[in-house]
Order: C-alpha cells, then structure tokens, then sequence
C-alpha cells in the first residue's frame, strides 16, 4: 500500500502509527513535498485482517519473537511457555532497564500465555533507546510504535 | 485525475510488506535447513488413525536414526498425536526459539495440545465477529510458526501430521517447497477410498511426491489368540496404491488394547525405502 500526494505527486512518507481507542488503529502519512497529512484509520476488523498475514503495518522494527503471531492471536493457556529468564530481560550487550511499580503491575495483567514475550519486547524496546526505566508511559509510547495491538 | 500506478510509484511500500512475507519464508527455510526430510501424514477421511500411524511411524524412526525424528501436529483443531507419543508441555522458549516437547523415544513434538486448556477449543482472541474472514490465515500462520519458530536441531525426519481434508497439504508445500513427499492413511472401506483419493489427487495437483499408502484397521487381530478375522469391507489401500501408483506400505490389523499399530518387519523395510 503506498499513499501518493496528488497535488505534488510524490509518494506520502510514514510517519507514526497509534491506537487512539475503540480498537481502532491509525497510521499518519506526510507528503515530503508540501508537508501535508493524511491518516488511514482502520476498525479492529480491517486491523485483524491484516496482521493475520503476520505482519506489521508501517514496518517491523524489531525482530520477530518464537511464536509471535500464535502468542498475540490464540487464547492459550496461562502455563504454556516457560521463557528463559535471561530472556525476558532483554537481548544484547546494553544495560537492563529497570521496571517501576506500575509497569510491574501493568504487566502482571497481561496474560500468562503472552507476557513473557511482551516483557522482552519492551525490554528490548527501552535498551534500544536507552531508557532505563520502562513505566506505563514508556509501554504505551511502544505498543504505538511497535505495532503490539494484539498484546 | 490520472494516477500512476503502484510501480510506477517507485519508493517502497512503507510497510514492506512482501520483505515482511519474505522474512517469514525465510526464516522457515532457515530452520528446516538441519532438517533432512520432512513428510507429511495426510488422509481425506477423519477417523482412519491417522495420528495413531503418525506416532508410530515417529517411534519407529527414532528407533532407526537415535531419536532425531519430529512431529508436528498440524491438526491444530483436534489435537491428539503429542497424548499419543505422551508428549507434554509446558514449552520452554529461548533465543535459540521454541523447544519442542520430548516425548516418547525421545520424539520431539509441537501442538496446539501444548497451547490450549484441556477440554478448550482453538480459539481466536478479539474481535470475535466475522472470524471466517482471518480464520484460515490464523491457522496457516500457526502452522509456519511451528516449522520457524520451533527449535527443532538436527533431525532425519520431520512427520507433520496434517489434518483431514485436501487443504492442509497444499498450504504444507506452499510453507516448504522442498518438502520430501506426502503417506496417505486410509482405511479399507471403499468411502475412505473415495475421500483419500480426492486428498491425494489435491496432493499430486500440488506437486507433492506420494510416498505411499498405509491401510489402518485392515481386519483385526484377537488380542488373546492372535487370529485375524474382518473389520470393515473393502480393499481401499491396495487400491489406492494401483491407483496412484505408490507402493502399499502397510496393512495394519486392528489390535484390541493396542496403544500403537504394529508395523511388520517387511512394512518397516519398506518404509523406510521410501523415505530414503
């Protein structure tokens, strides 16, 4: 899918994705040339639609987790993955951030079946970015920018 | 208003959604690069123990190539093969992917009887209306997640135990071109005869290699004095057989209290011919 600014005929740059509520979702485009936006919102169905394909619209940035798509979309059982602990800290050579009490408590309400793949991926999301604390505000800014609806 | 069209427009779709699909390929073809042989069990018919022969043929397999044999029960609505090797989970994961369960002979399993409450259904989370839409997407990604995302490790041979219908098949190939071939299960009635046929005829049309026949409950065996005597009419996997051309691997008797069939010595020979 590409967006084309009519008037400058030149293909619109992505620009950010949110979920501002009702399950619906919205990716915001702008025109390079006159600096103009657009945003393509879609229902909970359409969104669906596409990430049954198991990909992530506006691009993936970063890698995919061992059954990705299964943990965000079966309603599984809260005992079916045990993540390696090391894991769920986050990947590579950077500093782990730490998690305040209110994001703990956040992700203590994420269900069993997917939270050990959540916690690594806003882990990982905060080292890359250097944060050293992740809170809801820093798990909100990365469900939009990570495209996590499902989780 | 004119537009040009989507290649003219030269910049990339800004969700590179063909990369993101070739990603996801690539990462099953990745994975199944230590794995020599993938065959699908396959069959028309529900009923015929097609999960039951699935779990023997993996038994037998580790026996021969010392527990590098896989299963992957692609029957993700009706689960039974992981009970049946007494696989259990729950599924430890790690950078290297998904562990499979380890079950008996050492036979390494993946399923969707590791994912879902006992006594649960497959089932979808939100939103719930119009499912039919995704549903069968759904289903395929879970079946390339289990080839990708599993940490299979070196194995000879990797079963996937499709479920009944034409379908699952044709999506198997899609997911691994290179996959080695396809066993058809029937069992002797001439209305499985019919209903494998169609399967196997799906299977052929895909390009799949079939690999051969295997007949279930062909007559039984008493369990105290070890006659055979009949089970059901017809003659559907040697007539398969004739019929595709593919050689009949095996008649397996019904055996009362058995908890897996019971392949004879020149039916493992000859299986194992065909698997290479």
């Amino acid at each position: 899918m590409k967006f084309l600014c009519v008037d400058c005929d030149e293909q619109m740059q992505f620009a950010e994705r949110q979920e501002p509520g009702d399950g619906t979702f919205a990716a915001a485009f702008r025109c390079p040339g006159c600096g103009r936006s657009v945003a393509l919102l879609a229902n909970p169905f359409e969104t669906r639609l596409v990430s049954s394909l198991g990909v992530k619209i506006g691009g993936r940035t970063l890698d995919a987790q061992p059954l990705e798509q299964v943990r965000a979309t079966v309603r599984g059982r809260e005992d079916a993955f045990v993540d390696d602990g090391n894991r769920e800290a986050g990947s590579g050579e950077r500093p782990t951030p730490a998690w305040s009490p209110d994001a703990k408590e956040r992700l203590a309400r994420v269900p069993g079946f997917v939270r050990g793949m959540v916690k690594r991926i806003y882990a990982d999301y905060a080292a890359e970015r250097g944060i050293a604390e992740i809170t809801p505000a820093v798990m909100d800014r990365a469900r939009s920018e990570l495209g996590l609806e499902e989780m | 208003m004119s537009f040009r069209t989507y290649r003219d427009v030269t910049g990339p779709d800004a969700s590179r959604v063909l990369d993101q699909v070739g990603a996801q390929r690539a990462r099953v073809r990745d994975r199944l690069a230590t794995v020599r042989r993938v065959v699908a069990v396959m069959s028309g018919k529900g009923g015929v123990g097609k999960s039951f022969v699935t779990a023997a043929l993996a038994r037998l397999g580790a026996a021969r190539w010392l527990e590098r044999v896989g299963v992957l029960d692609a029957d993700l609505r009706s689960p039974t093969v992981a009970r049946l090797l007494g696989a259990a989970g729950p599924l430890r994961v790690t950078d290297a992917g998904v562990h499979p369960a380890v079950g008996a002979a050492g036979v390494r399993v993946i399923s969707t009887e590791f994912l879902l409450e006992t006594g649960r259904p497959l089932a979808w989370r939100e939103p719930e209306a119009e499912q039919f839409v995704w549903r069968g997407t759904l289903e395929v990604g879970v079946l390339r997640e289990f080839l990708g995302d599993v940490w299979w490790g070196d194995l000879e041979l990797l079963l996937v135990d499709l479920p009944p219908g034409a379908d699952g098949v044709a999506d198997l190939r899609d997911l691994v071109p290179e996959m080695t071939g396809a066993l058809g299960v029937t069992i002797p009635t001439d209305e499985a005869r019919q209903s494998v046929a169609r399967a196997l005829r799906a299977a052929t049309e895909a390009g799949i290699r079939l690999l051969g026949i295997i007949e279930n409950m062909a007559g039984y065996q008493c369990g105290e004095c070890g006659r055979p005597g009949p089970l059901f009419p017809g003659d559907a996997g040697p007539a398969l057989a004739a019929e595709f051309g593919v050689p009949l691997l095996a008649r397996i008797p019904f055996l009362a209290g058995a908890h897996e069939p019971v392949f004879e010595a020149d039916a493992q020979a000859r299986v194992f011919e065909v698997l290479g």
